[in-house]
C-alpha cells in the first residue's frame, strides 16, 4: 500500500517548495519570535499601575503609610489626592481613575478592630481586571490587619506577594508554544492540498500511481521537523530572555511536541480535503485557533469555565497540550503521570488522519 | 475487449448539474495510432479525456482502457498512461530537473532507471539548457516540451494530451507533432484534443465533438471524401453583396469569406451545385466565376456541427 520511494518523493518535493517560499520560512521563524517577545514584554498579564485616587480623612502617619504601601505594590498608581468622596466618584465615572481609596477619619481605631474594614475601595467594576486587582488589595489589607501591630512595618511583605514580572512569563511560555504550533502547523497543511488543486497540480498528481497515504503522510512529515525547530526557538528565547526553566525532562518536551504537532498537522490536512479554496482552509484554521487560545486553559483557568465550554475544550488538542507541557515544564512531572493526555492526542491524530485519507479521492468530482 | 484496441467505450455520458458535457460517446481507438478529438470550446473534450483516465466518474456508459475497466480498475491503469493536462500542471516552483525527478519517483522508477529516463527526456525534448530553470519563467513551447517529457518518463503505452499546443507557435507545433509520431513508432497510442484543423488532419482517426455529441468520425481523408456537401468557390469583385443573399438560401449550409472569394457549402441534395450557385448569382451584372473545389478539414467540421444544429433546431 505504501511505497517508500513515493513517500520520500512527496517529502522531498515539500521541502524543495518550502525552501523557496520566503513568506512561509519567515512565518516559521517570525511567529515564534514575535509571540515570545509580545507575551513576554508587552502583554503582561500581571496587574500593574492601575490609576487610583485617594481621599484621606484620617491624615495620620499610619494612613500615609498605607497609601505608600499600595503604591509600592505597583498594583495602583495614585494620580490624585482629593478632599472628599464625591470628587472620587466623579473621577471614577469619567474614567480618569479606576480605583478610589477612602480612608475614614477613625482609620487608626478601625485597624485594631477585626470586625470592621479599616478602609474602603471604590472600584470601577466594568473592567474585570480592575476588579481582580481590588481583590488583591483587600487581601493585602486583611494581611495587614491580621498583624495587629499597625506600625510594625510588616506592610512591606506585600511587595513580595506581588512580585510582578517573573510569574507571567514563566506561566505563559509553555502554553504559548501551543498557540504558536496551532497557528502555524494547522495552516501549513490546511493550505497545502488546496493550493495544489488551485494551481492545477493535483489533476496531474492524481493521475499517477500515488496513493492517498503516501500523499498525506508525505505532506505531514516534513512539518514535524519544522515544529521541532519552532519549539527549540521558543525554549531558547524563553530561557535566554525570561529565565524560563524546564523542570522536567527536555526529551519529554519534545515527545509531547511530536504528538501535538502531528495532531495539528493531521487536522490541517483534514481541513485541506474539506476546503474548496485556500481562503476557506484559512477560515477553518482560524475557527480552531480562537477556541484553542481561549478555552484551552492557556488564557483562563479551565475549571472556572462553564461545563459546555469544558466539553468543547476537551476536543481541542491544545487543551491537552497545555496540561502536558505545564506539567513537564513547570511542575517537573514525568510523562508516565500524564499518559492519558498523551493518549488522547494520539487518538486525535489517528482519527483525523484516517478521516483525511478516507475523504481524499483521486478524482476531480 | 478487442486486444487491438487501446480504448473502447460505449455510450459514455457525463452530466453536470444542467449540462450534458459528454453525451452517448462510442469510441474504438486502435493501438499505435493518433486519435484526435476535434471540437469547439465546451464540446466535452476534456470531460471525455478525464473519464477515460478515471478522474471523473461517468454518469453512465462503459469504458475499457488497455484492458482495464474504468473507473473500477483505474488505479492499475495509472502506471501505463501519461497525461498532459490542458492547463500547465507541473510545479512552477520546482526546477525542470526537480519536476522530472519528482514525477519519475512518483511513477516508482528505480534509481538507475530514473537517471537514464531523465537524461533521455532532457535530450529528446531539448531541455538540457533549461534544467535549472523554473517553469514560471519559461516560454509556452518550453513548458509544453517539459509537460510532454514528464508525461512520457515512465514509458506509458497510452498518452492523453488535452489541447497540448494551445500556447505554441506553428514551428514548435510542427516539432511537437514530429515527437508524437516518433512516440507512435515506438508503440505508443495517443489521444489528443485540439481545435486546430491542421492538427486534426494529421491524426490517423478523429472524432468531431459538438455539445458533447460525436457528430462525425473516421480518418481525415474519409471524412473529407464522404462529406455530405459540395464545396463551391465564388470569385467576384462584389462578394460582399452576394454573401447575405447566398447565406439565406435553404440549401446553402454556410458561406464564408476567404480573401477575395466566397467559400460556399451546398447540400448534397443539389445535383448541379455550380449551376445552382450561378443561377442564384444571375441578378448581378458582372461575370461571376463559380467552380467546385475539394473539401478541407474545416469544411468537414462546419458541415458536421451545422448538421447537428439543424437537427437540434427542428
Ligand atoms: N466540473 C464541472 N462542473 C460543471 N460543468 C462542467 C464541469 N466541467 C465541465 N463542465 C461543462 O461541461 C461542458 C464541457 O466542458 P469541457 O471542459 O469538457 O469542454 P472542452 O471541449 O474541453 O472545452 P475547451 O476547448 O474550452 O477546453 C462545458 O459546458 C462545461 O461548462
Ligand atoms: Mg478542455
Amino acid at each position: 500500500m505504501m511505497s517508500l520511494r513515493r513517500l520520500f518523493a512527496v517529502m522531498r518535493k515539500e521541502v524543495w517548495q518550502l525552501k523557496r517560499d520566503r513568506l512561509t520560512v519567515g512565518m516559521i521563524l517570525g511567529i515564534p519570535i514575535m509571540q515570545v517577545l509580545l507575551f513576554g514584554y508587552a502583554i503582561n498579564t500581571d496587574i500593574r499601575h492601575i490609576p487610583a485616587a485617594v481621599v484621606d480623612y484620617a491624615n495620620t502617619q499610619l494612613s500615609h503609610n498605607l497609601v505608600t504601601d499600595m503604591e509600592a505594590s505597583q498594583v495602583v498608581r495614585i494620580y490624585a489626592r482629593v478632599g472628599e468622596e464625591k470628587e472620587l466618584e466623579d473621577r471614577l465615572r469619567t474614567g480618569e481613575v479606576s480605583i478610589g481609596i477612602v480612608i475614614p477619619e477613625d482609620f487608626e481605631r478601625r485597624i485594631q478592630d477585626d470586625s470592621r474594614a479599616a478602609a474602603q475601595l471604590l472600584v470601577d467594576g466594568s473592567d474585570p481586571i480592575v476588579l481582580g486587582a481590588a481583590q488583591q488589595l483587600t487581601a493585602m489589607q486583611q494581611h495587614q490587619s491580621s498583624q495587629k501591630s499597625a506600625s510594625s512595618g510588616k506592610l512591606f511583605e506585600v511587595r513580595n506577594y506581588y512580585n510582578p514580572e517573573r510569574r507571567s512569563a514563566v506561566n505563559t511560555l509553555p502554553g504559548l508554544i501551543g498557540v504558536i504550533l496551532t497557528m502555524t502547523m494547522v495552516i501549513f497543511t490546511a493550505i497545502s492540498l488546496v493550493r495544489e488543486r488551485e494551481r492545477g497540480n493535483l489533476e496531474l498528481l492524481i493521475n499517477t500511481p500515488i496513493t492517498s497515504n503516501e500523499l498525506m503522510i508525505g505532506k505531514i512529515l516534513p512539518y514535524i521537523l519544522i515544529g521541532f525547530i519552532q519549539v527549540s526557538l521558543v525554549l531558547f528565547l524563553g530561557f535566554m530572555i525570561f529565565d524560563v526553566p524546564i523542570q522536567g525532562l527536555v526529551v519529554d518536551v519534545y515527545i509531547i511536541t511530536l504528538v501535538f504537532v502531528s495532531a495539528n498537522l493531521s487536522l490541517g490536512i483534514l481541513f485541506s480535503t474539506l476546503a474548496k479554496s485556500q481562503f476557506q482552509a484559512l477560515q477553518m484554521a482560524i475557527f480552531v485557533m480562537l477556541p484553542s487560545i481561549l478555552l484551552s486553559g492557556f488564557m483562563f483557568p479551565f475549571n472556572a469555565m462553564p461545563t459546555l465550554a469544558q466539553w468543547i475544550a476537551e476536543i481541542l488538542p491544545m487543551t491537552h497540550f497545555v496540561r502536558l507541557i505545564r506539567g513537564v515544564m513547570l511542575r517537573g512531572a514525568g510523562l508516565g503521570e500524564l499518559l492519558p493526555e498523551l493518549l488522547v492526542l494520539m487518538a486525535f491524530t489517528f482519527i483525523t488522519l484516517v478521516l483525511a485519507i478516507k475523504r481524499f479521492h483521486k478524482r476531480l468530482d | 475487449m478487442n486486444p487491438e484496441l487501446a480504448i473502447e467505450c460505449h455510450q459514455l455520458t457525463r452530466k453536470f448539474a444542467d449540462v450534458t458535457a459528454v453525451n452517448g460517446l462510442d469510441l474504438h481507438i486502435p493501438k499505435q495510432t493518433i486519435y484526435g478529438f476535434l471540437g469547439p470550446n465546451g464540446s466535452g473534450k476534456s470531460t471525455a479525456i478525464r473519464m477515460l483516465c478515471g478522474l471523473l466518474l461517468p454518469t453512465s456508459g462503459e469504458v475499457n482502457v488497455l484492458g482495464h475497466q474504468v473507473p473500477q480498475q483505474a488505479e492499475q491503469l495509472k502506471k501505463h498512461i501519461g497525461y498532459m493536462t490542458q492547463a500547465f500542471s507541473l510545479y512552477s516552483d520546482l526546477t525542470v530537473k526537480e519536476n522530472l525527478r519528482f514525477m519519475a519517483q512518483v511513477y516508482g522508477l528505480s534509481g538507475k532507471t530514473q537517471n537514464r529516463r531523465i537524461d533521455e527526456a532532457l535530450s529528446v525534448y531539448h531541455l538540457q539548457g533549461l534544467q535549472n530553470r523554473f517553469p514560471s519563467n519559461m516560454s509556452g513551447g518550453e513548458r509544453q516540451r517539459l509537460a510532454l517529457a514528464t508525461a512520457t518518463l515512465h514509458d506509458p503505452k497510452l498518452l492523453f494530451l488535452d489541447e497540448p499546443t494551445s500556447a505554441v507557435d506553428p514551428q514548435s507545433r510542427r516539432d511537437f507533432w514530429e515527437s508524437l509520431f516518433d512516440l507512435v513508432a515506438e508503440g505508443v497510442t495517443i489521444l489528443v484534443s485540439t481545435h486546430y484543423m491542421d492538427e486534426a488532419e494529421r491524426c490517423h482517426d478523429l472524432a468531431i465533438l459538438d455539445h458533447g455529441v460525436k457528430v462525425a468520425d473516421g480518418s481525415p481523408s474519409d471524412l473529407m471524401a464522404s462529406m455530405e456537401a459540395w464545396v463551391v468557390q465564388v470569385e467576384d469583385s462584389d462578394v460582399l453583396k452576394l454573401k447575405p443573399h447566398l447565406a439565406s438560401l435553404p440549401d446553402v449550409i454556410s458561406v464564408s469569406h476567404i480573401g477575395l472569394h466566397l467559400r460556399i457549402l451546398v447540400n448534397k441534395s443539389i445535383a448541379q451545385p455550380v449551376a445552382y450557385i450561378q443561377q442564384q448569382t444571375g441578378f448581378l451584372d458582372t461575370d461571376v466565376q463559380v467552380r467546385e473545389v475539394a473539401p478541407s478539414m474545416e469544411d468537414v467540421f462546419v458541415v458536421a456541427t451545422q448538421k447537428r444544429k439543424q437537427e437540434h433546431d427542428r
